[in-house]
């Protein structure tokens, strides 16, 4: 009864979401006040229709009802409860279901924090949020149902996937999806904008606050995947450049671009076209990541939902979206004018270049993911993209990137001096290359791709410490700290995420410089030196868990005789999907961490064991953080509360 | 969400695989092994998504794993293992696709757009200083706004 409730809400969203896409957008023409005012309320009823539908899939799962067909195939009454949860995500069609609550959610937060939007625009916005709503919903309805029924339930299910019997699945996807789903927002109000025909500063500070969220949601969500899977895969990989996570990395940078132009249409009402193109690509992106992840076409072997039928459906929902939003920009940009004017060395320029830099770094990206699919389409070659091509073909722009970054974060706007924007960056460059220089010194192979890493890193980190100091203005050391701590949040936020993206790319360097591999047979009790540090085997034992078989191994890691830590790497069996994994330990440390895997026993005794040392790996997780951070100190920056707060004193009024 | 996606067939298929390189494998000369190594990770398991040799788990990805090793054995450079390999298994092991033929519009794609984007972001900047200089003062009112400040 309570899965028919939640299928019947779905139903009724559709039927919603329907009329707030068309209802606010006539009314919204015709200067209708009472056709716009459909949209809020349409908005918090479609959060809240598709929000039953949710918890009545939730309750299937949590219960086991087994007449459900996702359950079967995803779950077991074994199961821990917390994967019983995480499970209704954890396959095509109930993840679909999350992205559509999430959109829902953002509908419904934009029609509860758009108070200070004019009318016209807001009721635009909610029916641009509700058609790709509707997209969405008859997406899952029409070829992803979760709610079908099976005429003669079986005793238990399928399980889920062992790989994503994990805390990761929990918390990965949805980051992953407030992000992909955000961008819509900023989607919603670039074609709201093309419409009206209007862009201004107040546009770029309504835009901001939203795709800086789902910017930080997919910053968090994409370190979190990576995070994941340099535990759970086994070699401590973080990155794969995988079509699927490439489909992450897209929006994110586009995200990036649109995150600093945007702060030029809102301070300079400049770059008002662009900035538009952007907001419309991003979500693109966003939809071409759904399309590969859930087409199976470009992962081609496996995937989630290996479906030509849903594929197709996808491909028209991106038709539709990206052909009508620009065609629109087409047709309306020549309108947007710009203001604002600035010379050729500006702050202006510098957002310029960090927006070419970060599209044409996409655009790799997008080539090298797509790629395969053009060869074998156009001349029928069969050839696969990986890894090797990326770092070689990304890299650059990433180098560029971060070598310019903090001259341009220093420049005013109209009018700078590449000379006197360096001033105060001058001993930072000294002190970056002599770090370099040390690490160097230091290590013992001739890559230069560590110290390189290290001084781009350190340039990154130290000018945006420079550049914080630098707002303080002139006059005694104590009235400078004293400014210092009342800086705008604004000026933290961009300082923190910047010096995130240097700690990023000194972690990035250093794993893929310094990281030392040690695969060796090991018997019960002996031990093995791992850079300065000592590994013993203790014991290996059998334990049965919940719903696996596991084989357990103890080892000490010590150093000069004192054992710091006990770890326990795992290969398990889940029965059920016979499916084996591995379960590393891992020791985790600022400097390193310490990674052991446990491998197969061998036939003279002895057992297969690998060890990692992975230097600074922790600093690709700090630094996502710090990134993440950095977003949402600006996001809650004083301007931005001003305007929430002023709204919140109106709603008061009546409430008396 | 690359781990969502791996539900791959090679780890499907196995009940109990070989999980990357095994101790019995690696070679030992430390040279060598290094170079095994680096040309393992332009190589793709055949039959997994997108997971390179030493990482995968599938039995095929063991046996290419052994041949390069006894290619450089044999001493073969790294050029002709990679050569054997795609010989044998085609272009799609090739990790790393080469700059040739029709991919060199692959390898192009991204300094060409580097080339176009900055090209028309100069002529943006180019026509945004114009109109600086445009809105800006005339020569006469410069004159005048010097004498005004050397007062």
């Amino acid at each position: 009864m309570i899965v028919e409730l939640g299928h019947f809400a779905l139903v009724l969203a559709l039927a919603v979401a329907v009329v707030q896409s068309t209802l606010p957008l006539v009314g919204a023409q015709k200067r209708w006040g009472g056709w716009m005012a459909v949209a809020e309320p349409a908005a918090m009823v479609q959060l809240l229709l598709v929000a039953v539908a949710f918890g009545a899939l939730t309750w299937a799962f949590v219960t086991s009802d087994f007449s459900l067909r996702l359950v079967v195939l995803n779950s077991h009454t074994d199961k821990p409860m917390l994967y019983k949860i995480s499970g209704v995500w954890g396959n095509h069609e109930g993840s679909l279901l999350l992205w559509v609550l999430i959109l829902a959610l953002f509908g419904a937060s934009a029609a509860i924090f758009g108070g200070n939007l004019p009318a016209t625009l807001r009721a635009r916005v909610l029916a641009v949020q509700g058609m790709i709503g509707v997209a969405f919903l008859s997406f899952l309805l029409f070829t992803s149902n979760p709610f079908l029924r099976l005429a003669q339930p079986p005793l238990n299910g399928e399980d889920l996937n062992p790989l994503l019997q994990d805390p990761g699945l929990a918390f990965h996807p949805p980051f992953l999806y407030l992000g992909y789903v955000g961008l819509s927002m900023a989607f919603s109000f670039a074609v709201a904008a093309l419409i009206e025909g209007r862009v201004d500063a107040a546009w770029g500070r309504w835009v901001r606050p939203w795709t800086l969220a789902a910017w930080i949601f997919l910053t968090i969500g994409i370190a979190l995947g990576s995070w994941w899977a340099y535990y759970e895969l086994g070699w401590g990989g973080f990155w794969f450049w995988d079509p699927v996570e490439n489909a992450s990395f897209m929006p994110w940078l586009i995200g990036a671009a649109l995150l600093h132009s945007a702060i030029v249409v809102e301070k300079r009402e400049s770059l008002k076209a662009w900035t538009i193109l952007l907001a419309i690509l991003a979500f693109g992106f966003s939809l071409i990541g759904t399309f590969i992840v859930r087409s199976g076409v470009i992962t081609s072997v496996h995937s989630f939902a290996n479906d030509p039928e849903r594929g197709v459906f996808i491909l028209m929902i991106l038709a539709v979206f990206m052909g009508g939003a620009l065609t629109l920009f087409a047709a309306r940009a020549g309108t947007m004018e710009a203001k604002g004017v600035f010379s050729m060395v500006s702050r202006e320029s510098a957002l310029v270049a960090n927006n070419l830099l970060l599209s044409v770094a996409c655009f790799v990206v997008f080539i090298g993911t797509i790629w395969p699919l053009v060869a074998e389409l156009l001349w029928d070659r069969k050839l696969s993209v990986g890894a090797p091509f990326f770092d070689a073909a990304f890299s650059p722009f990433m180098v560029a990137l971060a070598a310019l970054l903090p001259i341009g974060a220093m420049m005013p706007w109209k009018r700078a001096q590449v000379g006197r924007a360096m001033q105060p960056l001058w001993g930072v460059l000294l002190l970056s290359l002599a770090l370099g220089a040390l690490v160097w010194a230091m290590q013992t192979g001739r890559s230069a791709l560590g110290p390189v890493g290290v001084i781009l890193g350190a340039w990154v980190i130290f000018g945006a410490a420079a550049d914080l100091w630098q707002r303080t203005g002139r006059g005694a050391l104590a009235a400078k700290l004293g400014r210092f701590t009342r800086l705008p949040r604004a000026d933290w936020g961009k300082a923190t995420a910047h010096a995130g993206l240097g700690v990023t790319i000194i972690g990035v360097a250093a794993m893929n410089a310094w990281a030392t591999e040690d695969i060796r047979v090991v018997q019960v009790g002996e031990s093995f030196p791992l850079q300065g540090y000592e590994v013993t085997l203790v014991s290996v034992n059998q334990v049965q868990g919940p719903n696996f078989i596991s084989t357990t191994a103890e080892m000490a890691l010590s150093r000069n005789g004192t054992q710091i830590a006990l770890l326990q790497p795992e290969k398990r069996v889940y029965p059920v999907q016979a499916m084996p994994t591995t379960e590393a330990a891992i020791d985790y440390g600022f400097l390193r961490d310490i990674y052991l895997v446990i491998g197969d026993p061998q036939e003279n005794g002895g057992w297969a064991v690998r060890a990692y040392w992975k230097p600074l790996a922790n600093w690709l997780w700090i630094g996502s953080g710090l990134m993440a951070l950095g977003g949402l100190l600006s996001l809650t920056d004083r301007r931005y509360r001003v305007a929430a707060g002023a709204r919140r004193g109106a709603a008061a009024v009546p409430a008396e | 969400m690359r781990l969502i996606l791996s539900l791959s067939l090679c780890l499907a298929l196995l009940a109990a695989p070989a999980v990357a390189v095994q101790p019995d494998e690696v070679l030992s000369d430390a040279g060598l092994e290094a170079r095994a190594r680096l040309i393992s990770r332009d190589l793709r398991c055949p039959v997994c998504q997108s997971e390179n040799i030493d990482d995968s788990n599938a039995d095929i990805s063991r046996d290419l794993r052994l041949l390069v090793r006894e290619r450089l054995v044999a001493g073969d450079t790294d050029a002709q293992v990679i050569d054997y390999v795609v010989d044998r298994y085609g272009e799609y092991v090739l990790f790393n696709p080469r700059a040739r033929g029709s991919n060199l519009a692959l390898w192009l794609a991204g300094p060409a757009m580097l080339l176009v984007g900055g090209g028309l972001a100069f002529g943006y900047l180019r026509r945004r200083k114009a109109e600086v200089t445009a809105a800006g003062l005339t020569q006469e009112e410069e004159t005048r706004l010097r004498e005004i400040l050397k007062q």
